[in-house]
């Protein structure tokens, strides 16, 4: 058999990324509900915090009682639409990661460096968040939109046609927020995780 | 009678210790075994004894504390993420008591994982996984889940995809601990089966007392210490007749 050993060490060949992307989009696909439930907390995060975006683009532009009391108010609520979106895909991208610590142990004992551990879970994580985000941000926009065209009646169309660039931002901002974030949140436990000896990252129990 | 042996994993004075709640407890305590190409050698020894932390210094799954693991007379230690990443793709095969398939991949995808790794292409690497799941009787069942399959046939999986590679070392750790008696013997053979036609050695921490009848080598391990090494001939143990009757 002594023919058949290589002689020294080589190098790990680097798992190219269509491979990376594959096994990402497979994993996505396969756990498809639980996919779904971690994409349903970054939705809900930027979905409320698009609805808030929304309402001050809307009052602002309608400028009837946008005074600075509204203003302060809005801005409160902003603030605290930002911290719990975050606090929403951030918890929801820690326990997507943390209930794998044993498959990635598992992936590293079979030769997976660590840096295709952490390009896989961000692969996952920015397609993910990136989704979760879209629909979040237009569902947010439209339901708040409904509610105050309810609320305002014409004139609503008015004041979007004027707020129209502000709009298309916040979308931005929110899709943006929502797929950094999750990236975030995704990279430190899959980085800790592929840091460990396989031995610790296998004997955890979720 | 002299015969020279060659060697295929050294650990000389191995010491791991372990903190746990401000007290320090030494799993092994000056472990040196040697290892020889293509044996079977069972470490043997109640749970807690350390077997399993040794299985993992050997492995490369975790650091010792101090002393050195030798494979092929390379020094673990000295090793980068790359090439310890290499060894564990290449060198080493792992099979564990808990299986630990990954649950969302078929049998077939579980196995060409490794082979993915070791940049060998998608083709070539479902043809030998193929192959592997037919030679440890899984023809059938390629495409199933790990949870479409029994304890016996997830463990068979993990035995395939532990060969992927041709490694030289096998490393089980307590592969028959979550099977039932008749399924954990039809594992012990196999894997005497491959042992002896592919000429892997193979390294089992174990408590199984069936797993002495195939081991060329048997080593007792008690409190982090090697108690003794026996050959199989030494051993004056019918499991056979130990176990009785099968139902």
């Amino acid at each position: 058999m002594a023919s058949k050993q290589e002689a020294g060490i080589r190098r790990q060949i680097e798992l190219p990324l269509s491979q990376a992307v594959k096994m990402a989009r497979d994993s996505i696909r396969v756990r498809f509900w639980r996919s779904m439930i971690t994409a349903a907390g970054i939705f809900l995060g930027i979905a409320f915090l698009e609805s808030v975006l929304m309402t001050s683009a809307i009052l602002k532009s309608i400028g009837d009682g946008y005074d600075d009391v509204v203003r302060t108010r809005q801005n409160w609520l902003v603030v605290m639409s930002l911290l719990v979106s975050t606090v929403g895909v951030v918890n929801s991208m820690l326990m997507s990661v943390n209930e794998r610590y044993r498959e990635i142990g598992t992936m590293k004992c079979l030769g997976a460096l660590d840096r295709l551990v952490v390009k896989v879970f961000l692969i996952e994580a920015g397609f993910t968040g990136f989704l979760a985000s879209v629909v979040g941000a237009i569902v947010g926009t439209g339901a708040m939109a409904l509610v105050l065209w309810v609320r305002f009646g014409g004139k609503f169309w008015g004041a979007l046609s004027g707020a129209s660039v502000e709009v298309l931002v916040n979308i931005g901002i929110g899709i943006v927020i929502g797929t950094v974030l999750a990236l975030m949140a995704a990279f430190y436990p899959a980085w800790r995780a592929a840091k460990m000896p396989p031995a610790a990252a296998l004997r955890s129990e979720f | 009678m002299a015969v020279t042996y060659e060697y295929i994993v050294r650990t000389k004075d191995l010491i791991k210790e372990y903190t746990m709640g401000g007290q320090v407890l030494r799993a092994l305590d000056g472990v040196s075994l040697d290892i020889r190409r293509g044996e079977y050698i069972s470490i043997m020894g109640p749970s807690g004894s350390g077997k399993s932390t040794l299985f993992n210094m050997v492995g490369g799954l975790d650091k010792p504390t101090s002393g050195t693991v030798f494979i092929d007379e390379v020094d673990m230690a000295q090793l980068d993420a790359f090439e310890l990443a290499w060894l564990r793709c290449r060198k080493i095969g792992y099979i564990f008591q808990t299986f630990n398939l990954i649950p969302v991949m078929t049998a077939l995808e579980n196995v060409t994982l490794p082979m993915i790794f070791a940049g060998i292409s998608t083709d070539d690497a479902i043809e030998k996984g193929i192959k592997l799941l037919q030679t440890v009787g899984l023809g059938e069942r390629v495409h199933h889940k790990p949870t479409e399959l029994s304890g016996g046939q997830q463990q068979r999986v993990a035995i395939a995809r532990s060969f992927a590679n041709d490694p030289a070392i096998i490393l089980a750790d307590e592969p028959t601990g979550n099977l039932d008696l008749r399924t954990g013997k039809e594992i012990i053979e196999l894997l005497r089966r491959m042992n002896k036609e592919s000429g892997v050695t193979i390294i089992s921490a174990t408590h199984d007392l069936k797993m002495i009848d195939v081991s060329d080598r048997v080593v007792w391990i008690r409190d982090g210490k090697i108690d003794k090494i026996s050959a199989r001939a030494d051993i004056d143990l019918n499991v056979g007749q130990m176990e009785g009757e099968q139902h």
